[in-house]
């Protein structure tokens, strides 16, 4: 109740308050193990669990056969998610 | 007789749960979702139990790929160590996206309440 004044979109005084704004918005979100994510934000939380719709996964992997080291992308649509931490 | 599969510890606002995507993840409980863990398998089975550290329980499990990973295919039913998870797929059908939003941003009210 604290920020009762602000209007309906609260206020933007810490950085989850960022994340908030882009509720039902698609999203794209980089992990640790070079991989990234871009689909619709559902939820999330303090630990900054995400839960996304119409999520489209890619991780980057390097050919170990390639000796140019060619960067290769693995990508997958993968419906709905929960991502923990 | 307090039931001990289920903590109480319901604070001011939101359900049964501190943390809504506990709560969240309750409503799940006997769909069918896949399990991908950090070390690539992924388990299909019955959603069975879920806790506050995002632990698993699952019933009647497959593993993805079972050629790959055989070493689970005489196994039924897993815990789940929530830390060793990387995603849980989930059946679009049974996820409400209105109140999830909503009860995200409600938490996101409590937790601003909660820091001044």
């Amino acid at each position: 109740m604290a920020d009762a004044e602000e209007g309906p979109t609260g206020s933007v005084s810490e950085p989850l308050d960022l994340v908030r704004l882009l509720l039902d918005e698609v999203v794209f979100v980089k992990l640790r193990g070079d991989r990234e994510l871009k689909g619709r934000l559902y939820a999330y939380d303090s630990h900054m669990n995400l839960v996304l719709g119409d999520v489209v996964e890619t991780i980057y992997l390097i050919d170990e056969d390639d000796e140019d080291e060619d960067i290769k992308t693995t990508t997958k649509k993968v419906g709905n998610v929960i991502c923990p931490r | 007789m307090p039931d001990m599969a289920e903590p109480r510890k319901s604070s001011s606002t939101y359900g049964r749960d501190d943390d809504p995507l506990t709560y969240f993840f309750k409503t799940l409980i006997d769909h069918e979702v896949t399990v991908e863990l950090k070390n690539d398998i992924q388990i299909r089975g019955t959603l069975k139990s879920v806790d506050q550290y995002l632990n698993i329980k699952l019933d009647d499990i497959q593993v993805v790929e079972e050629l790959k990973y055989p070493h689970l295919s005489s196994v039924k039913n897993v815990f789940i160590r929530g830390s060793v998870v990387r995603y849980v797929h989930l059946p679009a059908a049974a996820v409400d996206v209105p109140l999830l939003e909503d009860a995200t941003r409600r938490e996101a009210a409590n937790q601003a309440g909660k820091g001044k």
